[in-house]
């Protein structure tokens, strides 16, 4: 591993890795069953130096910003360094968002230059919020031959000649702005500096190792913190590989790990709990003697890697099971949402430990991770080396907000200075979740402050930027609460939701309620709908700009009201 | 393959759908809204895109599901790739 203390950018420390690695695989990227291509460190500079020329041509330099939006793949990651060798900011998006969205994001983010994949461009391009862009350059990956793209470019395109000029950055500079979420009401983007990202990479990479021979399988979309960090940074400046597909499917995921012998893998919870469904279900089918003594290699399994993992016995224990996983797995971490002590015991006694953390996009990844030593189903690990984390205003039960410190916390909000200054204070990022510390120093969380769920696919969901597809139902006013803020459950898991509270409108009722509210529901992404209906009949508190005053609302709620009066849809 | 018109196209995803996800077949129009109709998740979408993959001959990226959220615009994606 490059040692990252020597480096001040992420351009700096890729362009070593690129040259130190040189003869290694790095990229692997395949589509269903068939692999597109393999490219060691250097065929990885050949791609990524015509596209960094062409950013030059532009031209493009220091602190502009360039937005990626694509599936995994090869191209994400040669377009990102290309930005980050001419000293740009890359704005990474999530290409699961509607065109409407891009387009809010893209505006947002004063995004200059975008790479997009051809079927999202596609899309964008007829998106009447499009034309007001201020994109200087568009490269379009693989349009098909003949496809009209407009003044876009076709990345393929992209110029050979002699090596562009490298750009310098500092640590203080800007290397990513990171949408943590919000494309309705307020967009939260990320600032996240070199030495946020280089900091990060090097606590995380102290508890989980990369070396070359290590194989990463990207899931996770790269655009997240997480897949990013160790989709990416991490194994790159150690010199492993990073095995994309270009489908989720299930079917596919599966088979990739045995094909490519996957090392590590992040996943959202829900992957993973649909992982433990199938391989319970495949436990049940074994006949009964097979079945028990499967049952005491569990056992014997947990006896051993009580204190610790031990890959090498658990292979041997229980061979099978490591083998439909590749027999090389280590980790799979998971990240995004609550992840239930269950799933996470029943991998770690597979000797399969799960890698479970806590994050924000605003602390560049993870602020705690379990260290398995030992490992702990009941806690979200323990902060990260660098990282000091405070609970203040704790209750007896010494439940309260955590709050962290670290080189890894963003500097800021983009373009929203009050956000960010309510977001950070002298130094410590509010995280607006609630927790404990145990004596061990483990994080417990039971709750949010904020009015936000995360979905078990990982995603945040703020409440506010949900309402824009209710407006004009007939009701004197409404609004979006997460039913854990309006009731805290003092623990996570479940699911979680969100409630549609409505004052109705007199004469119209509530009773065409439920069927209008499930149609509406249908123009939303499947993660962002509202799962409840509940019916209150006082006028909201609202402030002298007559904004609705949203946690002294949900304060008189909880009080007199029961979640069982929430109607579901 | 003899060339299918959307309504059939649609007629045999509700089929299809219907038997995967033990749904009464009755219960299911070309406007619903499949997560919500077939209690099902993202993933399982994507499970469902693999089994109409199978049933049309035909390969559908996972991009395709984007934004779809009803039975008839899933229909229209497909029918594109039947031609």
């Amino acid at each position: 591993m490059l040692d990252l203390s020597h480096y001040d950018s992420l351009g700096a420390a890729l362009g070593d890795a690129l040259d130190r690695f040189a003869d290694h695989i790095c990229l692997i990227e395949a589509d269903r069953d068939r692999e597109n291509h393999r490219l060691t460190y250097r065929q990885f500079r050949e791609r990524a130096m015509p596209v960094a020329r062409a950013l030059e041509n532009l031209p493009f330099g220091a602190g502009n910003r360039a937005a990626i939006l694509m599936s995994n793949q090869s191209k994400w990651l040669i377009a990102a360094y290309a930005i980050l060798y001419r000293g740009g900011v890359i704005v990474p998006l999530d290409y699961k968002l509607s065109a409407r969205e891009h387009a809010e994001l893209l505006a947002h983010s004063k995004a200059e230059v975008l790479f997009i994949e051809y079927p999202l461009w596609r899309m964008l391009r007829n998106e009447p919020g499009f034309a007001a862009l201020a994109l200087r350059a568009v490269f379009v990956t693989e349009a098909p031959e003949g496809a009209e793209i407009g003044s876009a470019r076709r990345w393929e395109e992209c110029p050979e000649g002699p090596a562009p000029t490298f750009v310098p950055r500092k640590r203080q500079d800007w290397a990513g702005i990171v949408y943590s979420s919000g494309t309705g009401g307020r967009p939260k983007g990320c600032i996240l500096t070199h030495e946020n990202y280089l900091e990060q990479c090097r606590s995380l990479t102290t508890w989980y190792p990369f070396w070359p021979g290590v194989r990463y399988l990207s899931i996770l979309p790269t655009n997240h913190a997480i897949d990013f960090m160790v989709g990416f940074i991490g194994p790159f400046v150690c010199g492993a590989a990073v095995v994309h597909l270009r489908t989720l499917r299930p079917e596919f995921i599966r088979d990739a790990f045995p094909r490519y012998r996957i090392t590590y893998a992040s996943v959202v919870p829900l992957v993973l709990k649909n992982v433990e469904r199938s391989l319970r279900a495949r436990f049940d089918q074994l006949p009964p003697m097979r079945r028990r003594v499967l049952d005491g290699l569990i056992a014997l399994n947990r006896g051993l890697t009580r204190r610790q993992p031990h890959p090498r016995i658990s292979r041997l224990l229980l061979p099978q099971v490591h083998q439909a996983f590749g027999g090389q797995l280590l980790t799979l971490i998971v990240g995004g949402a609550f992840t239930e002590p269950a799933t996470l015991q029943f991998f770690y006694d597979l000797g399969l430990p799960v890698a479970n953390g806590y994050g924000l996009t605003e602390a560049c990844t993870a602020i705690t991770v379990n260290d398995l030593r030992p490992f702990r189903a009941d806690t979200v690990g323990k902060p990260l080396p660098g990282v000091e984390i405070r609970i203040t205003d704790a209750g007896p039960d010494g439940v309260g907000e955590v709050q962290a410190r670290a080189k890894s916390i963003m500097a800021g909000y983009l373009d929203d200075p009050g956000l960010t200054a309510e977001t950070i204070v002298d130094g410590w990022l509010h995280t607006g979740d609630l927790g404990w510390l145990d004596e061990q120093g483990h994080l417990h969380l039971v709750g949010r402050e904020k009015n936000m769920i995360v979905t078990e696919g990982g995603k945040n969901v703020y409440p506010e930027d949900v309402e824009h597809a209710f407006e004009g139902v007939p009701a004197k006013e409404f609004c979006i609460f997460a039913a854990n803020y309006l009731w805290p459950a003092r623990s996570l898991g479940g699911r979680e939701s969100l409630i549609l509270v409505v004052r109705p409108d007199g004469e119209a009722g509530a009773d065409g309620l439920p069927a209008l509210v499930a149609e509406r529901n249908r123009r939303l992404a499947d993660f962002k709908r509202v799962s409840g209906l509940l019916v209150w009949e006082s006028d909201f508190p609202r402030t002298a700009s007559l904004k609705i005053k949203r946690p002294e609302l949900a304060r008189q709620i909880a009080e007199r009201v029961e979640r069982s009066a929430v109607i579901d849809l | 393959m003899p060339t299918r018109n959307l309504d059939e196209i649609t007629t045999e995803i509700l089929d299809l759908a219907a038997k995967k996800f033990s749904v009464p077949r009755a219960e299911l129009k070309p406007e619903d809204d499949f997560f919500k109709k077939l209690r099902i998740d993202s993933l399982q979408a994507l499970d469902l895109l693999t089994g109409l993959e199978r049933h049309f001959s035909i390969e559908l990226p996972d991009y395709e599901l984007q934004g779809v959220t009803d039975f008839r615009t899933l229909a229209e994606r497909i029918q594109a790739r039947v031609g």
